[in-house]
């Protein structure tokens, strides 16, 4: 039976040396780059026409275009919308990897904690960064809500900054994780099916089939959650609580 | 269910990836944390990250807001231009009703204005036809006077010779015709 880890494996296909580091296109880095051509094609086809009553592609390029744009609006109001270029691109990075990781042969490079981590750690200092111009000295503010007594404060700080901290950790893990775990249970089911031979091979392809339609809502829905998550913390920022 | 089902799948990913940690069919364990690997999954991340916020921010996101707000304007022009017929429309009844209403008054005023002219003229005209059947009618009867006098004056000079020639056939005597006119006027004096 294969190793259902395999699957993981970053092969090196351009090797490409830049001084001292390593900057070879991998496998993941060439569905990286596939993932922006895609995301590119969607939308530059779908609004080739730029109709006035779009067809089905425009109107799915419409479509994710208002759902960031609401997502925005409700989460963090009318400031967000500077940031609007910036959320929609890394919604619609991480949706097309997890989709695109769906095909078989694929890689999925939302599977590697490296890069959720640095994706997650973008977010996570680009907000800080955002909180501390914006409100200064302030922004401390944000691990001691106000009306809280001050004797609780000893230990409501510690809490405060110690989940603050955690966003970037949390944010990144939950990604990876549903994106690994997701692949690898796929990976050991299909593992089942031959071995099982043509009366019991029927069992785990069935969970196979099943598990990619499941896995088809995680891909949506964790693009979806570390979005969210994005507009949350850009609100806390923007407004500290 | 969005923070359960993370949890859920993050301990089924932690429970595989323990399975897997023991299975020493890689040197390096699990490919997600040879470390070797970072460096080209990062620069590649960064590059084509930064190119598709380009292409977005600068290409992509304008053209599709654009066109969602030309619809809007569409939308919200065809709306407006609705509003001003509808409003013309409304003027226009408006106007009609007005106009009919001021006919009809006026038709009611044209009917009032030749019914009192009728009147006024059948009034005249009654009056006149009166005041000159009133006149032929005084003549006639100053004439019937006039007539009736002269009858009266006749009757008696005629009443005197009837009564006269009478006498003169009964008695067989003639009176003075003096006698017989002043008795004739006594008595008619007395009838009457």
């Amino acid at each position: 039976m294969a190793n259902p880890l395999e699957q993981f494996q970053i092969k090196t296909l351009v090797p490409i040396q830049m001084g001292s580091v390593d900057a070879s296109l991998t496998n993941a880095g060439l569905f990286m780059v596939i993932t922006v051509a895609a995301i590119s094609l969607f939308l530059s086809l779908g609004m080739r026409q730029r109709s006035l009553i779009p067809g089905r592609w425009q109107s799915m390029a419409e479509l994710s275009y208002e759902f960031i744009a609401g997502m925005i609006r409700d989460n963090v109001g009318s400031e967000g919308r500077k940031y609007f270029p910036f959320i929609f691109s890394l919604f619609m990075f991480i949706l097309f990897a997890n989709l695109i990781g769906l095909i078989p042969y694929a890689f999925t490079f939302t599977s590697h904690i490296a890069v959720t981590f640095t994706m997650a750690m973008v977010v996570f200092l680009g907000v800080t960064v955002i909180a501390i111009i914006r409100h200064g000295l302030h922004f401390f503010t944000l691990f001691l809500p106000s009306g809280v007594p001050m004797v609780m404060a000893p230990v409501l700080i510690p809490i405060e900054v110690l989940s603050y901290l955690s966003r970037p950790i949390s944010l990144s893990i939950r990604l990876f994780a549903n994106m690994m775990a997701g692949h690898t249970m796929m990976k050991v089911f299909a593992g089942f099916i031959i071995p099982l031979g043509i009366l019991g091979g029927w069992a785990p392809l069935g969970v196979d089939v099943a598990l990619t339609a499941f896995e088809f809502l995680v891909a949506f829905l964790q693009a979806y959650v570390f979005t969210v998550l994005t507009c949350l913390y850009l609100n806390d920022a923007i407004h500290l609580h | 269910m969005r923070i359960l089902k993370p949890a859920v799948t993050s301990i089924t990913g932690l429970a595989a990836l323990l399975a897997m940690g023991s299975t020493p069919a890689h040197a390096a364990g699990l490919p997600q944390l040879d470390v070797s690997t970072f460096p080209p999954q990062l620069i590649w991340l960064g590059l084509t990250f930064v190119v598709l916020y380009v292409t977005m921010s600068r290409i992509a996101l304008p053209k599709i807001s654009q066109v969602l707000e030309e619809r809007q304007h569409r939308i919200d022009d065809n709306l407006k231009k609705a509003e001003t017929l509808k409003e013309e429309a409304e003027a226009a009844a408006q106007a009609y009703e007005a106009a009919l209403a001021k006919a009809r008054s006026k038709a009611h005023q044209i009917m009032l204005e030749t019914h009192n002219a009728i009147a006024e003229k059948a009034a005249e005209t009654q009056g006149e036809v009166g005041t000159r059947l009133e006149s032929q009618i005084k003549d006639a009867e100053g004439r019937i006077l006039e007539a009736k006098n002269a009858a009266m004056a006749g009757l008696s000079a005629v009443a005197a010779e009837v009564a006269l020639s009478a006498c003169q056939k009964v008695s067989g005597e003639t009176l003075s015709e003096a006698d017989v006119s002043k008795v004739v006027s006594t008595v008619m004096e007395e009838r009457q």
